[in-house]
């Protein structure tokens, strides 16, 4: 008996797939069908949210057949968070895409492809077991690559050519490790792998550290796998040219979505599979986010070309995603509420700023930097957007950003890991600094004759409305975070030292 | 929403809404803005009036609203709030004014009085920040709204000035970001009290609580100008006349020293504060300030640079009075945040009508410049005699309270440090004073624009300078009438010690 409003689970998944294969049938009509499409996915999310927090997590079997063999759809508060950024970040993609790609059949390309790719988000965000997650690894892999190909370029084919050899490679290495757990413990359920898992844990304790010896290897090469795709230094290598050579709303939706829905996955088998004794993995991660955030800086500030400025800043921002990892067990809680909400935040402000890019390419006719310096000013509308989107990204108030960094700090402060505190703050300076490069760009007088007065496109008050939303989120987190608590994904409830009420004597 | 949970939002909105709206009309609309800018600022002072008045009547105006679990976006419009609030409408107004008769032919207004009217929104809401998040969230928005404005004209010299200020504020941001935080974990809250929240926490805490004073301090020194935290200030001169005006010399280095002023009294507690032995050293740093500002001050040609190093100086008489322990020093201290505000934007007005009417820069162009400009140079005059302290101007009301502050804590050595100041002081100023009113003139100002009228420049650049050069003497005069800021401070230093 499914529970009362499960079945929006299903339609998450199997709206954007089918309108894919609607698309790809009838052209002429993909980019009505998009705006439709996207419209419903933000109100399945509305709906789900209601769902969730009136009758707590949900569960769809498919077909009636439950675990260990059918297909589980679940969403708690997390599920929640991943399908919300999808959306709000994939309906101002869809609308983009239309002031982006021409109406000719020639564009067409991009519609059925992004249907695809935003279905296997969603059906990756509500699976529960191994090899389902493995069969949507897959599918928004090769979307993505594809996505990234119809740019056309010499510089996109090659980029989408390393990224596929990279996500197919990771894929394999992700099955054999699927594979190898199935041997063991023969479920692929996430929940019952869990049970087996920490269940055997308590036996390893008596047969020694030996037992779990070959789990480990086999959860050692799906976490590898997730690594390479989620892009974490020193494996993004494949990440700046694929994302800077993609068509502008691709760039946005990868860089916003699909490295955070390997992380999220990592995250799962994190919680929900890994065994007791992963503090060193994780200690491990964190410190690699560490050098993620310095490294992918570091690397944006030295960029001429600014969408490759705005990749390198993905890699950066991505490092904040894996400093939880490395918290101690009884403050993560609050590192992966802050987290979560980082995900949605980074996703809309990086939204922003590649559009700010597209913008300046379309309009402009360069997003170099050096050629920026002399038509910047003309394009306030753009360039206000970035800066906007750059107050979340630099972590300041007021902005979700600034709410996630907090919830981050607090953590790391809370469990006296003070070089993490130091890594989220440093992290904030070095991103303003990349950030005002091209904001300051907006103020340059150089002499040269002022150019007439344009009027700002649509694409541009797109652009502007996202960013304005990283702002919304500065004020929205209470109630988010409420839904987020939806079947406890971080085990204990927002509580502990923390304080539940407002106003909050303690 | 009740009236008393409104107010105070109000009181924000009726600057910021402006600002967002002058971003959305065109440049070319310059009455509409005019008028807009006008009518905002002029709501501003009608509003912060009645909750002034409200307040002094003992009414509380409060509005909350939950940015994270537990912790809020606090407006409370307490006594001190209210010295700031009054003080940064009042000068809001009077600088718009003079901005509009100021950037009268200059390109990009729009964006100027756009970011313009947020800064004071940050100003205010700095003011009446209830607890240590929401400062910080008008704090750094400051910082983003004043970027703009410093590196307005868009020059190489204007956008490197502009790269300093953001380096020198934005880790001071980050660093009081850090220092919140953990004061939260320890505390558990963040929340202004009257007289401190942390003097409860066990003594082992004692050692963390005293290095957290340090962080926040030096997160606030930023914007204060403490030294050697003030490096930005001088650069960032290069802003037109009216952002010297009332943000270097009011907006942002008060909010530095409002900070510290909140640091001390409604989180730490001034009394808990000297009993951990916070405020010796600070006071000492603040004396050093002083000093040092004054003897940067002498040698700077550039009048504005003249008059920042002054502001150094002058800022951290708040400081100052802040940190030597003792109900007179603290009004002392309270009492200069208002009459230094006056002071300077007078002189920096006066600055900038020297600049925009002769193209005068330096001190050393300044010869005979009264005989050009007698009104200009008159608000001028009353201005640097009351930043030396002369009876009866409001300059010397505030140095009287801290001397007497620092002879009643047992620290007569304040008084060495305000004489030796004053004697800088008239150092720096009475020179130019003697140029500008003893001197022969140049036969001919060689960039003379010229002014409408029979005025010595427009109407929109002299009545501002006039005004608050008027209240410098006024106020000095019935200081202690009721109402007057010195009336004010000591009902709020009655607050913040044990009755």
């Amino acid at each position: 008996m499914p529970q009362p409003g499960a079945a929006l689970l299903v339609v998450a998944v199997l709206l954007p797939v089918s309108a894919a294969a609607a698309c790809f049938l009838a052209p002429r009509l993909a980019r009505g069908i998009a705006v439709a499409v996207a419209l419903g996915l933000a109100s399945v999310v509305v709906l789900l949210a209601v769902e969730l927090v009136a009758h707590g997590p949900l569960e769809y079997r498919v077909g009636g057949w439950g675990a260990p063999l059918g297909i589980d759809l679940r969403a708690d508060g997390l599920t929640l968070f991943m399908l919300l950024a999808a959306a709000l970040t994939g309906l101002p993609i869809t609308v983009y895409g239309l002031a982006y790609f021409p109406a000719s059949a020639a564009a067409g390309g991009f519609w059925p492809l992004w249907m695809l790719l935003w279905g296997a988000l969603n059906a990756l965000f509500l699976s529960g077991d191994a090899f389902n997650l493995y069969v949507t690894l897959e599918l928004m892999g090769l979307s993505a690559v594809v996505l990234v190909a119809l740019a056309g370029s010499v510089d996109a084919l090659g980029g989408a050519m390393r990224y596929l050899l990279m996500t197919l490679t990771a894929s394999l290495i992700y099955l054999l490790g699927v594979g190898l757990l199935y041997h063991q413990t023969g479920v692929l359920d996430l929940n019952l792998l869990g049970a087996a898992l920490q269940g055997g844990a308590a036996d390893a304790l008596q047969g020694g550290a030996a037992a779990l010896g070959p789990a480990w290897v086999a959860l050692g090469l799906m976490c590898a796998a997730l690594l390479v795709k989620s892009a974490l230094f020193p494996l993004h290598f494949w990440l700046p040219p694929a994302h800077s050579s993609a068509p502008v709303p691709v760039s946005a939706a990868l860089s916003g979505l699909v490295v955070k829905a390997t992380v999220y996955l990592l995250l799962r088998l994190w919680l929900d599979v890994m065994p007791p004794g992963k503090e060193d993995l994780g200690t491990a991660l964190g410190v690699l986010g560490a050098a993620a955030i310095v490294w992918g800086s570091v690397q944006a500030l030295r960029q001429s070309e600014l969408k490759l400025l705005v990749a390198y800043s993905t890699v950066a921002q991505l490092g904040y995603l894996f400093l939880p990892f490395a918290v101690e067990a009884a403050h993560a809680g609050v590192a992966w509420r802050g987290a979560a909400y980082f995900v949605l935040c980074h996703a809309l402000a990086k939204t922003a700023m590649f559009m700010t890019v597209g913008n300046l390419q379309k309009l402009g006719g360069s997003a170099r930097l050096g050629e920026l310096r002399h038509v910047a000013r003309q394009f306030p509308v753009s360039l206000a957007a970035f800066g906007i989107a750059g107050i979340t990204i630099i972590g300041l108030p007021p902005s979700g950003g600034f709410l996630a960094k907090w919830l981050l700090l607090q953590a790391s402060i809370g469990a006296g890991q003070w070089w993490l505190a130091v890594v989220v703050l440093a992290g904030g300076l070095l991103s303003a600094a990349y950030v005002f490069r091209v904001v300051g760009l907006a103020f340059v007088e150089d002499g040269s004759e002022s150019a007439p007065a344009r009027r700002s496109s649509a694409a541009e008050w797109i652009t502007l409305a996202v960013a304005l939303g990283t702002l919304a989120l500065g004020f929205t987190a209470p109630p988010m975070l409420r839904v987020l608590e939806v079947g406890s994904p971080f085990g204990e409830p927002f509580g502990g030292a923390l304080l539940w009420e407002p106003g909050g004597a303690p | 929403m009740s009236w008393n949970a409104a107010l105070p939002l109000l009181v924000l909105l009726s600057s910021l809404a402006p600002g967002v709206l002058i971003f959305a009309i065109p440049e070319s609309f310059r009455r509409w803005r005019t008028l807009l800018n006008l009518a905002g600022a002029v709501l501003k002072v009608a509003l912060v009036g009645v909750m002034a008045l409200g307040v002094a009547d003992g009414q509380e105006f409060e509005l909350r609203f939950p940015l994270l679990p537990g912790m809020d976006l606090a407006l409370v419009a307490d006594p001190l709030a209210m010295l700031l609030v009054v003080l940064s409408s009042v000068l809001w107004l009077v600088t718009t004014v003079y901005a509009v008769g100021y950037l009268e032919r200059s390109p990009h207004r729009r964006r100027f009085f756009g970011f313009f009217s947020i800064c004071v929104t940050a100003t205010v809401g700095v003011a009446m920040a209830g607890n240590l998040l929401t400062f910080l969230l008008f704090y750094e928005l400051l910082t983003l709204s004043t970027y703009p404005l410093v590196v307005h004209r868009g020059t190489d010299v204007a956008r490197r000035a502009g790269r300093v200020y953001l380096i020198y504020t934005l880790t001071g941001g980050t660093v009081l970001f850090g220092g919140i935080v953990w004061l939260y974990v320890l505390a558990g809250t963040v929340e202004f009290a009257p007289r401190g929240f942390v003097s409860g926490l066990p003594a082992s805490e004692h050692g963390s609580l005293a290095l957290i004073f340090l962080i926040l301090v030096a997160g606030v020194g930023v914007k204060a100008a403490l030294v050697p935290l003030h490096g930005w200030l001088p650069r960032a001169m290069v802003a037109p006349a009216p952002v010297s005006a009332l943000l270097h010399a009011v907006a942002v280095v008060k909010a530095g020293v409002f900070g510290i002023v909140r640091i001390v009294q409604n989180v730490y507690g001034v009394e808990f504060s000297l009993d951990l032995g916070l405020t010796p050293p600070l006071a000492v740093v603040a004396a050093v300030t002083i000093v040092y500002g004054s003897l940067r001050a002498l040698h700077q040609d550039d009048l504005k640079r003249r008059l920042a190093f002054s502001t150094v100086s002058q800022v951290s008489y708040i400081v100052l009075g802040t940190a030597v322990v003792g109900p007179l020093a603290t009004v002392g201290g309270l009492v200069h945040l208002v009459h230094q505000g006056l002071m300077k934007i007078t002189l920096f007005l006066c600055a900038g009508n020297l600049a925009e009417t002769l193209d005068i820069h330096r001190i050393s162009e300044m010869n005979g410049v009264a005989r050009r400009m007698p009104w200009t140079m008159a608000a001028f005059s009353v201005a640097a005699l009351g930043m030396i302290g002369l009876p009866p101007l409001v300059g010397f009301i505030s140095k009287w309270y801290l001397g007497l502050g620092g002879v009643e804590a047992g620290e007569s050595w304040v008084l060495a440090v305000l004489v030796v100041s004053g004697m800088l002081n008239g150092a720096y100023f009475l020179p130019i004073l003697y140029a500008a009113w003893f001197r022969e003139p140049p036969p001919r100002w060689p960039h003379d624009q010229g002014s409408p009228g029979r005025l010595e420049t427009s109407w929109w650049l002299l009545a501002p300078p006039l005004t608050t050069a008027f209240l410098t003497l006024f106020l000095g005069l019935l200081a202690s009438a009721p109402f007057s800021p010195l009336r004010w401070v000591q009902f709020v230093g009655g607050l913040v010690y044990e009755p």
